[in-house]
């Protein structure tokens, strides 16, 4: 990452990695069974924040991360922190005239973003809504209907990710800088940051963040092995995690998972800043909406009726 | 000053057998709720009851209340002042160190609501990254370690000079007591904040919520100071003065007053704008949709408040001892229920896309909150233990006889927790 | 893609602004195409009829039960489609057939905001044809089978 100064007015400059070293070293030593603790272990406890640290530094991290997670899920795993191309905001298009609610989407984010199967985390969540019913509260929405096929008569559907606001809540709740919009707009978290308070969670407006209660549990055979270290790599008990526009495809430059998925291409993804691109067309186009506008965290992820 | 030290340390292991069974009592509970506690560490947090619709439940609860027993431990050192209590000094102290007290266990519940608590150093200004200004949760960590540092400064001072013989220099430590009183009431704003700056939650976003957190914290507080005092004089040779007491309660009776004057404004405007944001608060008070798990318990709470409140207005039942420790039972349970579980789980149902999901804590949940309760009543009767024969002068580190322990207190602070 | 250069040089692809990476071949059923196979045998029938012999699978079920084959299909080379005017029109341009009806839907689709779409946000993208998720002659999904609800919370243990 940059070496960008985390805009904090009490910033000192302090050599965190040797003042730890220094001083929690004996408090860690008195806490932790050292003696059969792994190096990596102490690594993880002693890293810094991930915006704190230089290349080098990164690229130590992320080799014992594709070591640990090779060993794990006994496969190659590689672990990548490509950065944020310059001029691009992603933006989002949901298309709710054509959405089934066939959750294919859900689906494939879980199989692209190693989520965990048990307990299950879907980052996608598809509300089904009956035509006419107040839907502005959501609480006549149903997230468990099952009918034999979709759609079924008199329902329309909206599928609820991570709205990748401009102005979220939640990185303004978390109190450790665990999670942060990036320059393209994609709000992460560091998960080996993260201290599981959940404030962020209490703060999120879309039920788009998700928390690992228990062990995530992943089969050996099913996990993605191309990660990112801010999206889709293997999380840990105990922290928080959600929807990043499939980061470890999207700078890449390619689309997310749920919009190649969707059968019905009611999914649409792109650059907000380039006036050729397909969000833009959308934005300029179709009428859009933002879910809870009124609470002015102006999401990147517009929904609009192309019919 | 060591050796002063242990030889007060020692006061801790003297005690008759209802002493030593009370200890027992407690770290029962204590060894009970770590035990809890490993098996947390182990599985995770889903040994709790908490998913992610409800993703705090009972431990934040019991932290938000606690807040408010903290903040109010030293409010009441004003009307100490005002009324020119006879017994200042001991109502200072004893508030003093209950509000150490709590602010060590509002810690510890947020401790073992953290999904990583070894990485409580990220919170850290400089070795971490607190995020300062903008979140409300640094904010409440800054001030409930400030909140903390001030008390124990005070109760630590006083304790030495005492211990020294000597009589301890209110003015010396006056500044720090007047410094804590706005701090006090700091604390509980912040934590109301911590609710209260959440858009996502209309049931928090209400401009009422931190005076109605004062003002409940002004009963729930007080309340369990008045029946600590009565212990405490019974069992040792501190003194409190009866028109104390009674003057307290009618102080109670006061903060009451307005905590349900509050209730009643934000229940008119929920329900008479009959927004779509009334879901919460029907959830809590009518229940949603059949789902009525907190509508017994919020009106117990409310029927407990205004039964205290008439008990606490009317001298003639304010000034009867019987009466007024059952007001005084009946506020700390039905502010412990509006406070805790009654402020904290409406926020989250409806989820912020509607869902219902009921929660109600798992009985790992309950012998972790029953353990860190019963941690700070053996906190604070050990620190009573220490400190009461310092401070009746019956123990004096100048000559070296050793005295008579006295019996100490024995302080019930279990919450009824079901 | 042999076609794709081809495709981007001509004019009427440029001034139409049609995508330059589509996924033909278009979805004809197992050895039907080229449709001349049997057709230049057959004597051409314009007539509007029920069909017994071939074909009995296709049930037209598009614009209100009004069309008949040769409003897309051309009576006198099969292998084509052709558009109102006249002009006929390879199954891999099926596009600007569609597109006399279906404006609004012609114009989205070329700015990909119609139909599905993979590839490369910023790059290549692969765009479908209409007939790759639309079946022509009965042009409306079919419902399909939804993927299994989320967990409940309360069932989480």
């Amino acid at each position: 990452m940059s070496k960008k100064q985390r805009k904090n007015p009490l910033s000192l400059k302090l050599d965190r990695r040797n003042f730890l070293k220094g001083s929690a070293l004996g408090l860690a030593a008195s806490a932790l069974p050292l003696e059969n603790a792994d190096a990596s272990f102490i690594e993880a406890f002693f890293q810094k924040h991930f915006r704190e640290m230089n290349k080098k530094e990164i690229q130590e991290v992320l080799n014992r991360l594709e070591k640990e997670y090779s060993e794990q899920y006994k496969k190659h795993v590689t672990v990548k922190a490509t950065k944020a191309m310059p001029g691009v905001q992603f933006g989002y298009g949901l298309d709710l005239s054509r959405c089934i609610g066939c959750r294919r989407c859900v689906y494939a984010c879980i199989g692209e973003n190693n989520q965990s199967r048990d307990p299950q985390i879907p980052w996608i969540q598809v509300l089904s809504f009956r035509k006419g019913d107040k839907w502005t509260d959501l609480e006549e929405a149903d997230k468990y209907y099952n009918p034999a096929t979709v759609p079924e008569p008199e329902h329309w559907y909206m599928p609820v990710q991570c709205q990748q606001c401009r102005h979220p809540a939640c990185t303004r709740a978390c109190p450790t800088q665990a999670t942060w919009k990036e320059p393209d707009g994609i709000v992460v978290v560091d998960y080996n940051w993260c201290i599981g308070c959940r404030y962020c969670m209490a703060a999120c407006p879309y039920g788009a963040r998700h928390f690992n209660w228990g062990e995530p549990h992943i089969p050996d055979d099913e996990l993605n092995p191309v990660t990112h270290y801010l999206g889709n790599r293997p999380r840990y008990k105990g922290v928080v995690e959600k929807c990043t526009f499939c980061i470890q495809r999207t700078r890449e430059g390619r689309y997310p998972a749920c919009v190649e998925i969707c059968p019905v291409g009611a999914r649409k993804f792109g650059n907000l800043l380039d006036p050729s691109s397909e969000i833009r067309y959308c934005i300029e186009n179709k009428r859009v909406f933002r879910l809870k506008e009124e609470l002015n965290t102006q999401p990147k992820f517009y929904y609009f009726y192309a019919t | 000053m060591i050796r002063n030290f242990f030889k007060a340390m020692k006061q801790i292991l003297i005690g008759d057998r209802n002493y030593y069974l009370w200890i027992a009592f407690l770290s029962f509970f204590v060894i009970a709720g770590m035990a809890a506690y490993a098996e947390q560490i182990h599985d995770g947090l889903i040994v709790t009851a908490m998913r992610d619709p409800v993703s705090w439940g009972l431990y934040i609860s019991n932290f938000t209340y606690l807040v408010g027993v903290a903040a109010a431990a030293v409010v009441l050192v004003v009307p100490a002042y005002i009324y020119n209590f006879k017994a200042i000094k001991e109502i200072t102290l004893l508030g003093e160190m209950l509000a150490v007290t709590a602010v060590i266990l509002c810690i510890l519940f947020v401790m073992v609501d953290m999904g990583h608590p070894e990485r409580l150093w990220h919170l850290l200004p400089f070795v971490g990254a607190m995020n300062f200004p903008s979140s409300l949760l640094a904010w409440d960590v800054i001030v409930l370690s400030g909140y903390l540092f001030i008390n124990a400064t005070i109760v630590l001072y006083v304790l030495y000079k005492l211990s020294l013989g000597k009589e301890y220099n209110l003015q010396f430590i006056k500044p720090l007591i007047i410094l804590s009183i706005p701090w006090a009431v700091g604390i509980h704003t912040v934590t109301a904040f911590l609710y209260n700056g959440l858009p996502s939650r209309p049931f928090w976003n209400a401009s009422i919520l931190a005076p109605r957190f004062l003002a409940s914290a002004f009963c729930s507080g007080p309340a369990l100071m008045l029946i600590l005092f009565q212990i405490i004089r019974k069992v040792s040779r501190i003194e409190v003065k009866d028109k104390a007491i009674f003057k307290i309660a009618e102080l109670i009776a006061y903060a009451m007053c307005i905590n349900l004057f509050l209730e009643i404004a934000e229940l008119f405007k929920e329900f008479y704008s009959g927004t779509v944001d009334v879901a919460s608060i029907q959830y809590l008070y009518f229940g949603l949709k059949g789902n009525n798990g907190l509508v017994p318990w919020i009106w117990w709470a409310t029927i407990l408040n205004v039964i205290a409140l008439i008990l606490f207005l009317n001298p003639k039942t304010r000034e009867n001892m019987l009466t007024l420790n059952a007001g005084c039972v009946f506020i700390i349970i039905g502010i412990y229920i509006e406070k805790g579980m009654g402020l904290v789980i409406p926020g989250f149902v409806p989820g912020t896309l509607g869902e219902i999901y009921n929660y109600s804590p798992t009985h790992i949940e309950i012998l972790i909150t029953v353990g860190i309760w019963a941690f700070g009543a053996l906190l604070y009767t050990l620190m009573l233990k220490f400190a009461i024969p310092i401070y009746t002068g019956q123990l004096r580190f100048s000559s070296t006889k050793k005295t008579d322990g006295e019996k100490t207190s024995s302080v019930d602070l279990e919450p009824i927790a079901e | 893609m042999d076609s794709e250069a081809a495709l981007a040089q001509s004019p009427q692809v440029q001034e139409h602004k049609i995508p330059k990476y589509i996924t033909p071949p278009p979805p004809f059923s197992e050895g039907i195409f080229p449709c001349s196979d049997c057709h230049k045998d057959l004597k051409p029938n314009p007539k509007r009829r029920k069909l017994e012999l071939m074909h009995t699978d296709i049930h037209l079920k598009h614009a209100g039960g009004e069309q008949w084959c040769l409003d897309c299909h051309d009576l006198n080379n099969r292998d084509k489609l052709h558009l109102i005017n006249g002009k006929l029109i390879d199954f891999e341009e099926v596009y600007y057939l569609c597109g006399q009806c279906h404006g609004t839907i012609f114009r989205d689709w070329k700015a990909g905001v119609h139909g599905k779409r993979t590839g490369e946000w910023n790059g290549k993208k692969v765009y479908r044809l209409c007939t790759n998720c639309h079946n022509p002659h009965q042009p409306h999904f079919k419902p399909l089978k939804p993927k299994r609800p989320p967990e409940r919370p309360s069932d989480i243990k």
